[in-house]
């Protein structure tokens, strides 16, 4: 056993838990399989591009889409690839911003920003009947949640949780406003305890969506105010920490 | 594929920013985007940037024999694109109403104004004559096309050099750039469209709409104009009724701005035409802007250093004592020597093991690495057969510097 382990050579990026590493297209991800980690269980979390197309290769994973490869230890361990882009792929339980494109007959249709567009149920919200249906417009924005979303078939949503619950889910209101960032920015402000929004938080207060198509509805008290959080989220994509400090600094002067 | 629908909450919202006098953009009602002009390596060829638009354009002349009823004069052509790939909701190969209209108005700005001399572009009275064409494309689209796409076009345009051609008797002669420098096209002047959205039945007026503007907006207004103040093009649509004061009012401000975008246009062709000479860098590449995507970067971790030292120390503690060394060389022979004891060797072992694996994992990519390590290998062994070296673990390590 040890012997075998002393004929396997070191893959060259060590094999430490914390690990940005750089990942192309065809790179063979060999570390991920030596930590015992299943295609299935690798594949697609977090916006995860690392897609088994190894069932051929016999074990192991192969990268389709260059990007970073992050790993969390905790909750049985997963891979995952950070990469930049801009068009949403529906994944199974996201939550995204939808805005209804047409009504028909007891469904709506949704643009996610996905190659099709996704539908949802009338009786998918909470408390609806058949008797007590939802007041939605077309053009409204829906935050909603994935219920099925499978390669070359019609992505269907749901407002409504396992139990029945919005669990704030639902149509989001006339005013505000909805702007688009590239999904990388989206996962990056989702992430549990984000600088980006505890920073913006201490501004003033206002009201955040975040879908993970790349929407974001924000709405505060001014349109002022609105606007300066849309230009602060969308210039987050190119800023560092320090400009991004800077320019926080100058606007609660500025108030 | 079917462009992003605009929702409800955005239109309300751009139409009460637009009546509290705000731009999503923080401009002021009568501002342009930035405007950035870069030439590509060739001449005639050009982007420009727009805020986020982004056009592209591409000069090109042929020889060809001219139009029955104008045989003096060459022949422009313009051909404006928009592709999928600057709005998702832009189709390929469709002459959509936009697309059609939009040709018609570049036509109108460039052809219609006479800024071009056709006459100079005359080689061979009713025979052969200088074909300009100007190929427009859009690459991103974020509003007010017309503007970006007038502007690219005119400066493609006075970018262009044509081929030098000398006619002698019946004989035409088109010199390479090596044998004559290539001549420029004459141009009269620079005819530059300003575009103006009206809002809420044209109480509100906004210079260079983008693309979201450009949805909500209840009328458009494009003035084609140079800078001598001569009204080249004038052409609104959309469902308002515009008063002459409002038309007058435009005309004043197309005026300042098409002075401003004239004196830019000059700017960067000067600058180019400076790089060019002093064989300075130019090309699409020398301008591109840096700009560094932070989604992915990692903050720097702060590290708890508190005890490191009784860590250290701890492990100092447990650890096997070094091993003795002799770091005295020792000389064995003439023209040999030793550095230090030398350990077991543990090469030979797993090239066994390795053969075993070779065996068992065909056509994988490590077993190449390994075979440059074993050639290694043999490389030392036989070297210490020879008595040169003696083999010791300073080899192995130093082995890639030898």
């Amino acid at each position: 056993m040890r012997r075998r382990a002393a004929r396997r050579p070191r893959p060259w990026w060590g094999s430490g838990a914390a690990r940005d590493l750089l990942l192309l297209p065809a790179q063979y991800d060999e570390d991920a399989e030596g930590d015992g980690c299943g295609s299935a269980r690798a594949e697609r979390r977090r916006g995860a591009a690392v897609r088994a197309g190894a069932a051929a290769l016999r074990a192991g994973l192969l990268v389709t889409k260059c990007g970073l490869l992050r790993h969390r230890p905790a909750g049985g361990g997963a891979f995952w690839v950070d990469s930049q882009q801009k068009r949403y792929v529906p994944v199974k339980g996201d939550h995204v911003i939808g805005i209804v494109t047409a009504k028909a007959g007891d469904v709506f249709r949704l643009d996610v920003g996905g190659s099709e567009p996704a539908s949802l149920s009338y009786l998918a919200f909470e408390g609806a009947t058949k008797r007590n249906r939802p007041n939605v417009q077309v053009g409204d924005l829906i935050y909603g949640q994935f219920l099925v979303a499978n390669k070359d078939m019609e992505p269907e949503m749901v407002c409504i949780d396992s139990s029945g619950k919005s669990s704030g889910m639902g149509i989001i209101g006339q005013d505000g406003f909805l702007f688009k960032v590239s999904l990388g920015l989206i996962r990056k402000l989702l992430a549990p305890k984000c600088e980006i929004i505890q920073e913006l938080s201490q501004l003033y207060p206002f009201e955040l969506v975040l879908g993970m198509n790349g929407r974001i509805w924000v709405k505060a008290k001014t349109v002022q105010q609105t606007l300066i959080i849309v230009n602060i989220l969308e210039a987050c994509e190119y800023m560092s920490a320090e400009q991004r400090k800077q320019a926080l600094a100058k606007l609660s002067g500025n108030r | 594929m079917k462009a992003t629908p605009l929702s409800n909450c955005e239109r309300r919202f751009l139409l009460r920013a637009i009546q509290e006098k705000k731009r999503l953009d923080g401009r002021q009602c009568y501002d342009y985007r930035n405007i950035r002009v870069s030439f590509g390596a060739e001449r005639g060829c050009c982007i420009v940037e727009l805020g986020r638009t982004r056009v592209l354009a591409q000069v090109s002349c042929e020889l060809v024999s001219p139009k029955p009823n104008r045989p003096t004069e060459g022949v422009l052509f313009f051909n404006l694109e928009l592709s999928p790939m600057a709005a998702p909701g832009l189709e390929p190969g469709r002459q959509s109403e936009l697309l059609v209209s939009l040709n018609r108005l570049l036509e109108r700005c460039l052809r219609d104004s006479k800024c071009i001399d056709t006459e100079s572009l005359c080689v061979v009275a009713g025979e052969k004559v200088w074909q300009i064409r100007l190929d427009v494309h859009l690459l991103n689209h974020d509003g007010n096309i017309t503007d970006a796409a007038s502007i690219a076009g005119i400066v493609a345009l006075c970018h262009f050099r044509r081929p030098d051609v000398s006619v002698q008797g019946e004989e035409v002669t088109v010199y390479t750039p090596e044998e004559r420098d290539p001549v420029p096209l004459s141009i009269h002047h620079m005819p530059i469209c300003v575009s103006f959205a009206f809002f809420h039945q044209g109480t509100y007026l906004l210079v260079d709409p983008t693309e979201r503007e450009e949805r909500v907006m209840d009328g458009f207004l494009v003035i084609a104009m140079n800078k001598h103040h001569e009204i080249c093009t004038i052409q609104s649509s959309g469902v308002v009724m515009l008063v002459p004061d409002q038309i007058l009012r435009c005309s004043k401000i197309a005026a300042v701005k098409v002075t401003e975008i004239t004196e830019q246009i000059q700017k960067a062709l000067e600058n180019d035409q400076k790089a060019r000479k002093e064989g300075g860098k130019f090309g699409f590449a020398e301008s591109i802007p840096f700009q560094r995507i932070t989604a992915f970067k990692m903050e720097s971790a702060a590290v708890d250093t508190n005890d490191v030292e009784e860590q250290a120390k701890e492990i100092i503690a447990k650890a096997d004592p070094p091993a003795e060394v002799f770091s005295k060389p020792v000389l064995l022979a003439a023209g040999t020597a030793q550095i230090g004891e030398g350990v077991e060797n543990s090469w030979g072992d797993l090239e066994e093991s390795e053969k075993e694996e070779a065996a068992e994992e065909e056509g994988e990519s490590e077993a190449a690495a390994f075979e440059c390590q074993k050639v290694e290998t043999e490389d030392t062994m036989r070297e210490t057969k020879n008595g040169k070296y003696c083999f010791s673990w300073y080899h192995i390590l130093l082995y890639p510097f030898l």
